[in-house]
């Protein structure tokens, strides 16, 4: 009876959940499917959004992106090599200094996104004199991806089985031909998830750019210029706009697109570039 | 054509198990060799030659400093930062523990084969590709000529030369450890180590890799770990007896594989091939 009971609480929550979600995408399907065309994903904006469509605003968003990703991919698996192949562990002091580094990523990565956006908008913006740009927006994020990538990539680098460390030693391989054609390809998974966690984090993100990339929903001329993010244009629309609600949910309807196929596409690259070294020859 | 066949610059004796196999010359001296890993001394005071073209075995119980004394030959001791290496090691005239000595180099000349087998997650093919570019042997062809000898000098070629593309995990144990062993032939070194390389494999495979082991014997100088006795004797031309005296490793006895079996000096060898220690 009670083996019953439980069994059915299990069912029931993980049907909660899962209600819950399909009740979310759906809401945001039905009501964004209608307002959807391809004008609205060419246009610029009109009546503060009531009208027209997303180009200028899916032009910034990934530009955001391109910029936050391009500089925390080379920097984050950078970071994770030291920290799985180089952080000194023979003296009690190396061994604290690459603990200070993890404890302050894991700190970092339950920061508030607004703390994100805080610190962007002083150091970025005004300290650097960036202004409200796509490119402080895009290094805010960065710094806000970061020690989630790092993390995760570090993970999938030390689970990597020690004998093929050994066996590259002993073939007289460099420790750099080992990472590169050994112990990166397989830690490779991990890779694609780290950044399937850091695009959707970035992509989803409003509060830490609002302050440092801006609002504005003009077509960016350069990295330079302001530019408003998808998730920024929602919540414009649908908290400062009247009859904004249906361009929110058709934007919305996109957002999810995007992170999807982008998520797609993460997965695609890892795989080939580093599969690509497993099996070529 | 198998380049196994072939004699090497030195003279071939007997190659019936047991006896020595050629004229003893050394060719790695150890003098006076210790390993301690964060101040604990695990190996102290081990000197001994190592003939050149002949199979050296190295018995006695587990933690006695057998695989630690096989990792100073290589230097693969440097992985770990904590270890301290004293005394000498001298290969081709050169104190490889203290001179600088080119590490890269001095691996491709003393190769080393794991108990556990090995190969890289990549392709057949590349396992054995990536070491010889490594090492810039940069023509293609030449490197495919390279790699069918090392894998015919093993007998795996007739079984993986339709499917070099698959990984190389789809292999089963015995041919990944033939495998690596194929790995460590194919940049051509002039020692190989082997730290107790058919423990990990079923009898059958165990069988085939301790074979071609006695047909590595004359062409290349190999030191090999084992805690199976009887292959000792079945394999080796020398042998030497490690154990442990005082939580710490110390080589016991060393001479003709046959002797040390059949007419063992020290009277620790006697007890522990008796079977009344270790």
């Amino acid at each position: 009876m009670a083996d019953r009971l439980f069994s059915l609480l299990i069912w029931a929550t993980a049907g909660l959940v899962v209600v819950t979600l399909f009740w979310v995408l759906g809401d945001v399907v039905i009501k964004g499917l209608s307002h959807l065309s391809w004008s609205f994903l060419l246009d610029a904006p009109r009546d503060a959004g009531r009208g027209g469509g997303i180009g200028p605003i899916l032009v910034s968003t990934l530009l955001i992106l391109l910029v936050a990703l391009g500089v925390s991919i080379p920097l984050g698996l950078g970071v994770a090599v030291w920290l799985s192949e180089f952080s000194p562990r023979s003296s009690h002091k190396g061994r604290s200094f690459g603990a200070a580094i993890r404890l302050t990523l894991d700190a970092l990565a339950g920061v508030p996104s607004i703390v994100y956006g805080l610190f962007g908008n002083a150091f970025f913006s005004i300290f650097l004199g960036l202004g409200f740009s796509i490119l402080s927006g895009g290094l805010t994020l960065a710094c806000m991806v970061l020690p989630i990538f790092i993390r995760t990539c570090e993970a999938g680098l030390s689970a990597v089985n020690d004998d093929w460390r050994r066996g590259a030693a002993a073939l007289g391989m460099t420790r750099t031909s080992a990472i590169w054609y050994i112990l990166l390809p397989s830690a490779s998974p991990a890779i694609a998830a780290g950044l399937a966690l850091g695009i959707g984090r970035a992509t989803a993100e409003t509060a830490a750019l609002i302050f440092t990339s801006g609002y504005v929903d003009r077509m960016p001329g350069s990295l330079m210029d302001s530019g408003r993010a998808l998730a920024v244009h929602i919540y414009d629309l649908s908290m400062n706009v009247t009859g904004g609600d249906p361009a929110a949910y058709a934007s919305a309807f996109i957002l999810i697109t995007l992170i999807i196929i982008l998520n797609a596409l993460a997965q695609t690259f890892t795989d080939h570039w580093f599969r690509k070294r497993i099996y070529a020859s | 054509m198998n380049r196994l066949e072939q004699a090497g610059p030195y003279t071939l004796g007997d190659i019936k198990a047991g006896q020595p196999c050629c004229v003893p010359v050394p060719h790695i001296t150890v003098r006076d060799l210790s390993v301690a890993y964060d101040q604990q001394t695990v190996l102290n005071g081990v000197s001994l030659d190592i003939y050149k073209g002949c199979i050296t075995a190295l018995i006695g119980p587990s933690g006695c400093g057998k695989t630690s004394f096989l990792s100073t030959l290589n230097r693969l001791t440097d992985l770990c930062p904590s270890a301290q290496i004293g005394g000498n090691i001298f290969f081709d005239g050169q104190d490889i523990l203290h001179d600088a000595v080119d590490i890269l180099s001095l691996r491709r000349r003393i190769g080393m084969i794991f108990q556990k087998p090995n190969p890289f997650p990549l392709s057949i093919r590349r396992n054995l590709d990536l070491p010889l570019r490594e090492h810039g042997v940069g023509n293609r062809a030449m490197r495919d000529e390279k790699i069918e000898t090392a894998l015919r000098d093993v007998g795996l070629w007739d079984e993986v030369k339709d499917r070099m593309d698959r990984s190389a995990l789809s292999l089963s144990g015995g041919q990944q450890q033939r495998l690596c062993i194929a790995r460590a032939l194919v940049l051509e070194p002039e020692i190989l180590l082997m730290d107790e390389p058919c423990s990990a494999l079923d009898p059958i495979s165990s069988t085939v890799v301790e074979e071609l082991i006695c047909r590595l014997q004359g062409r290349y100088t190999v030191i090999i770990v084992t805690h199976n006795l009887a292959q000792a004797r079945r394999v080796a031309n020398y042998a030497a007896f490690f154990w442990m005296q005082e939580q710490v490793g110390k080589l016991i006895e060393f001479g003709k594989c046959q002797n040390l079996f059949e007419a063992p000096t020290h009277e620790l060898t006697a007890a522990y091939l008796s079977g009344t220690k270790g």
